[in-house]
């Protein structure tokens, strides 16, 4: 496949992203710029850091001038989840080289949920353009929104539902494949189920590490031979 | 705001969350060694039950209390998994779930 037909096919697999960090990126730049930040500050902090929901906590930190120590904690406790991701693609990156180091920086749940989606043979450039068509997204959103985002005027609300929605045709796909169901049936109830009783704010680490624990001792019975 | 301390918050939190997203390659990817059975079963079987992790993860601010605090929501995800059923075009069904889930939450219905 040519270049420009494989920058195209990135290009239509990440639109549904495109909506969504576009705008929750300006929500993040109009959030920092209201803090008293430059603009060049959500910028700088969309290209090093590059994790959405934490960059909304980033916020609340900088203007607070928070201790590093406290910092480094809430990062990683609000990022945990990543823990999980790179399990998956451990080979793929690997051979990869260097281009690898920039996937494994960039792997957000969005990117994540669109490798999943794209054909375990798809090419290493395909997956790397889908990855960095992604932070561009994000970084164009949050220097747009510090810049002038207290001009926009038409309401979005409801836009990020554009993720949601991505991560449901992604499932529903998966569904599909029977071989499937039952993890997922699994990562569902030990979310649904860590959810009520612990509350959104700190049942994603657990559900997860329950969920993969499942999957372990279930290994006899969900392991496709071949 | 102090300008050093800014950027130190903003580099611990970059490193912070490098260390999330590298570790399992870090723990199981180093020298030339492929990875053993186990890995790779969960590599394999864990994208499936994130992604329903994912879905629960996106709604985890909806409340039960009153029906406007789970109804669009469910409702939009609802819509776009049968869209999806019938055409599966990821586009179409994304396109259609958020712009009925805007009208939603925007009351242009009412």
């Amino acid at each position: 496949m040519s270049r420009s037909s494989t920058f195209k096919e990135a290009f239509l697999l990440t639109i549904p992203v495109m909506m969504g960090y576009l705008v929750l990126g300006v929500a993040f730049g109009l959030l920092l710029q209201n803090g008293g930040y430059h603009w060049l500050w959500a910028t700088l902090a969309s290209l090093v850091v590059y994790a959405g929901s934490m960059q909304f906590v980033l916020v609340g930190l900088l203007t607070q001038q928070a201790p590093l120590l406290t910092v480094a904690v809430t990062t990683l406790l609000v990022n945990s989840r990543h823990l999980f991701y790179g399990l998956s693609f451990i080979e793929r990156f690997k051979a990869m080289g260097k281009r690898g180091l920039y996937m494994i920086f960039s792997l957000t749940d969005e990117t994540y949920a669109l490798l999943c989606s794209v054909d375990e043979k798809a090419s290493d450039t395909l997956i790397l353009i889908i990855a960095l068509l992604n932070q561009a997204y994000w970084v164009i959103g949050s220097t747009l929104g510090a810049l002038v985002g207290s001009y926009i005027t038409v309401s979005l609300e409801g836009i990020e539902f554009a993720m949601t929605a991505l991560f449901t045709t992604i499932l529903v796909e998966q569904l599909l494949e029977k071989k499937n169901r039952i993890p997922a049936l699994i990562g569902f109830i030990c979310a649904a189920g860590a959810l009520f009783w612990l509350g959104p704010d700190k049942f994603l680490l657990p559900a997860l590490g329950v969920t993969v624990l499942l999957l372990l001792l279930l290994r006899p019975n969900l392991e496709v031979k071949g | 705001m102090n300008l050093v301390h800014s950027l130190l918050i903003i580099g611990v939190t970059a490193l912070s969350t490098l260390i999330t997203r590298s570790t399992p390659f870090l723990l199981f990817g180093r020298g030339e060694k492929r990875v053993g059975g186990t890995i790779l079963y969960i590599g394999k079987i864990l994208p499936p039950a994130i992604m329903a992790t994912l879905l629960v993860y996106a709604l985890k601010e909806i409340s039960f209390g009153e029906l406007s605090g789970w109804l669009f929501d469910l409702g939009a995800i609802a819509v776009t998994a049968l869209i999806h059923l019938k055409w599966r075009n990821a586009l179409i069904s994304i396109a259609v779930g958020t712009i009925l889930y805007m009208v939603l939450v925007q009351g242009l219905f009412w």
